[in-house]
Parts: C-alpha cells; sequence; structure tokens
C-alpha cells in the first residue's frame, strides 16, 4: 500500500528505464578506460608473457644447445684422445724399431771394423813373418857356411851359393818343422 | 501502519525501501532531483575507472620479466580472464579478445563492489543505464565479429536457421531471431541490474527494518539485532554475488562472440 503509494509520488522513477545523463556519463567513463587499458596495459602484458615463454624456451634451447655442443666436444676430445695414443703406440713401437735397426747396424759395422783390424793384423804379421823368416833364412845360411867353412877350413861359401845347399836343407828343416 | 515509525536513526528514510531509495539527489547542484550529471552514481563510476586506469599503470609501468607481488597480481586478473574465460570459451582466437573482457570484467567487478564499500553502499550497476552500455557494447561486438568472420548474408543465415527439417523452420526463425538478436542484450542488461538492485534492496530491507522494529516498540530490539546479523550475512551472500555477476556477465559475452565465431550450430 505505502510501496504503490511512493511509486505514485512525486518524480516516480522506472528502474528500468535508463537515464539519458548516465548512459552519456558510463559511455564516456567506460570509453575511456577501455582506450587506456587496452592500448597501453594489455598489450605490455601479453609482451611481458611472450618474454617470459622466450626467457624459459630460450634458457632451455640454449641449455640443450650448450649440452649438445659439450656432447660433442666430448667426443671429439675422446676421438683424438685415442688417436694420440694410437699415434704415440706407433712411434714408440718406430722408435724401438728404429733403435734395435742402429744397434744392429752398429755392431755390424764394429765388427767387420774389428774382423778388418784383426785381418790387418794378421797380415802385418804375416809379412813380418815372412820378412824375418826370408832374412834369418839368409844370416842363417851364412853364418852356417862361415861356420862350416871355419870348421873346413877352406871357405865353403862360393860353393854353397852354387849348389844351393843351405836352402836345401833350411827348406827340409822348415817342411818338417811345419809338420 | 508505518506512518509514525519513520523517524530512524539512519536519517529520512522510510520503511518499506522503495524504487526512489536508489534515486539519490544530486551532488551538483546540491539535492537537486532532477539533474543526474555529477550524482553519486557517476561519481562512483569516474571513481572505478580512476581506480583501475591507476592500479594498472602504476603496476604496468615497469614490467619486469620476474614480477614483483603488484605486477603479479594485476597480471594474474589479465591471465585469469585470458586463460580461463576468453581461451576457454572461444579457443585461440580468444587470446585477442581478452583486453577487452579483463576491461570489462574490472569494471564491473569494482562497480558491483561499491555495493558493500562503506560510505558508497550501493553500487551503479542497480542503475539499469550502466549494465544496458555494456550489454549494448557486447551486443554490437559480437554482431560486429559475426559478420566481418562470415559475411552479411552468411552470418545471418548461421545465426538464424539451425539445421532442422525445413517444415519446422517457420517455428524456429522467430525464435531463433528473438532469442539471438532481442533477448540476449536485454537478459544480459537486466541480469546484471537486477542482481545488483536486488542485493541492495534486500540490505536496505534488513537495515531499515531492524530501525523500524526498534521504532516501533522497544520489546522487539532482539529481533532488531538479528535482522542486523542478517544484513551481516547478507553482505557476505552480495560480496559472492558481486564476483559471480562480474564473472557472468565477462563470460556470457564471449561465449555471444564464441557463437558468432563458430562455423556450426
Amino acid at each position: 500500500m505505502f510501496f504503490l503509494a511512493a511509486e505514485g509520488g512525486e518524480s516516480g522513477h522506472n528502474p528500468i528505464i535508463p537515464i539519458g545523463e548516465e548512459i552519456v556519463v558510463g559511455t564516456i567513463a567506460f570509453a575511456v578506460l577501455c582506450f587506456v587499458l587496452i592500448k597501453f596495459v594489455f598489450p605490455r602484458m601479453e609482451q611481458t608473457f611472450q618474454a617470459r615463454v622466450d626467457a624459459i624456451e630460450g634458457g632451455i634451447k640454449r641449455a640443450e644447445a650448450a649440452q649438445a655442443e659439450a656432447n660433442q666436444l666430448l667426443e671429439q676430445y675422446r676421438a683424438q684422445l685415442a688417436e694420440a695414443r694410437t699415434d704415440a703406440a706407433k712411434i714408440r713401437d718406430d722408435a724401438r724399431a728404429d733403435a734395435e735397426g742402429i744397434r744392429q747396424d752398429i755392431l755390424a759395422k764394429a765388427r767387420e771394423e774389428s774382423d778388418r783390424v784383426i785381418q790387418a793384423g794378421k797380415d802385418a804379421l804375416a809379412a813380418e813373418r815372412a820378412t824375418i823368416v826370408r832374412e834369418l833364412r839368409a844370416e842363417v845360411g851364412t853364418i852356417a857356411v862361415d861356420l862350416a867353412s871355419k870348421i873346413v877350413g877352406e871357405s865353403l861359401a862360393d860353393e854353397a851359393r852354387r849348389k844351393g845347399t843351405v836352402d836345401r836343407f833350411l827348406s827340409g828343416l822348415e817342411s818338417t818343422g811345419a809338420r | 501502519m508505518f506512518g509514525q515509525a519513520n523517524v530512524l536513526a539512519a536519517g529520512q528514510a522510510e520503511f518499506p525501501p522503495s524504487v526512489e531509495d536508489f534515486y539519490l539527489p544530486s551532488i551538483l547542484p546540491w539535492g537537486a532531483h532532477d539533474s543526474y550529471w555529477i550524482t553519486k552514481f557517476t561519481l562512483m563510476i569516474w571513481i572505478a575507472v580512476g581506480v583501475l586506469i591507476i592500479f594498472f599503470l602504476a603496476t604496468y609501468r615497469n614490467p619486469k620479466l620476474v614480477p614483483t607481488k603488484k605486477q603479479w597480481f594485476a597480471e594474474s586478473i589479465y591471465g585469469f580472464v585470458r586463460n580461463n574465460i576468453s581461451v576457454d570459451m572461444i579457443g585461440h582466437a580468444g587470446v585477442r579478445f581478452a583486453p577487452y573482457f579483463t576491461t570489462l570484467f574490472c569494471f564491473v567487478l569494482v562497480t558491483n563492489a561499491f555495493a558493500i564499500i562503506p560510505f558508497f553502499q550501493i553500487s551503479p550497476n542497480s542503475h539499469i543505464a550502466f549494465p544496458a552500455i555494456l550489454a549494448v557494447i557486447s551486443y554490437l561486438l559480437f554482431n560486429y565479429i559475426g559478420i566481418r568472420h562470415h559475411g552479411f548474408a552468411k552470418y545471418f543465415k548461421h545465426a538464424l536457421i539451425p539445421p532442422a527439417p525445413w517444415y519446422i523452420l517457420p517455428l524456429l526463425v522467430p525464435i531463433e531471431a528473438f532469442s539471438t538478436f532481442i533477448i540476449r542484450p536485454f537478459s544480459l542488461a537486466v541480469r546484471l541490474f537486477a542482481n545488483m538492485f536486488a542485493g541492495h534492496m534486500l540490505l536496505l530491507v534488513f537495515t531499515l527494518g531492524g530501525f523500524a522494529m526498534l521504532n516501533a516498540n522497544a520489546w522487539l530490539a532482539p529481533v532488531s539485532v538479528v535482522s542486523w546479523v542478517m544484513t551481516v550475512a547478507l553482505t557476505l551472500l552480495e560480496a559472492l554475488v558481486i564476483v559471480l555477476q562480474a564473472y557472468v556477465f565477462t563470460v556470457l559475452s564471449a561465449s555471444y562472440i564464441q557463437g558468432a565465431l563458430a562455423e556450426e550450430h
């Protein structure tokens, strides 16, 4: 009763009929709000979100790339190490073989040298001996003839030289001595 | 019956509250009843707009990759509308509507919130003009998007003619037209308006009712206390309605745009 009376009173607003002034004010206010927020705030938020996604994904990607590179380097170093080991072993083997060869060479040369020296010594000795023998033979012959001449009393030198007696005798001695 | 109970501690307010309680005298000129340019309602609208602009500009003046607390809060609001309304309702294409929906959501939320903020105690949305503006924008938006997406003829064919046998179409087409192009904006506006209107009316009834009973008979004081306790409880309910209606308004707008963009019914 009172309610109806109030509604029928002075101005009698109908709540379902919008007020024109409020529509104008509301439209302007909401337009300002939309303009500022849509133009200046939310695009920056999207950018920040995107930057964040990029930062995280980029970080992961970078880490993955670094990991892959590290793995590759490790592989490479391993290969290099293995190669170096093989090389070292080869070099060692070569060196060992070289050393052996050099040793053999030196040994052979030394042996040859010693053989040569010995041979030279032997030759020299033989020559010396031959000379001495030849001289001795001449001397012994002379001495023997002189001795015999003194014993016999006459010179047998010419005779002996003529007939080669002493030489024959000595040869006979030699041959018995050599035997 | 209530004639003598009208001198209340709260002032000149009468019981029971009427529609006229929603039409306060204007601020400038002070006390005028027929001037609507500068009233409590328009002032609240400007305050809401100012608060939102200052809040977002301040928190997002210098955005960091690792957000501060305030920046995180602002981003959460946007992220909520973007992911839980735009993308959920419209799909991936919804991201481009997220800025508008977030603005809409924040605006409705803050203007609704005036309903329970002390000294304001009434939402501007209890005047239908403001929900109506938002509903008209949503209406124009979904129609514009639908026409741009499908082309004029195809959009209306798509919107009006459901896949049904031809003999039922004479019945269905008017229903579709009515529901899509008339009921939608109307229901969108009225839903928000009526919720805020009814919420304020409920609070008025229980607050003023307490005073009315106290003034009528001192023995009714305990009942008045019950009435005011109910006011507190209803304020909590109102807080729920405030958030829910802001959410519903945004979700329905998104749903209409989704419908306009959809390829199939």
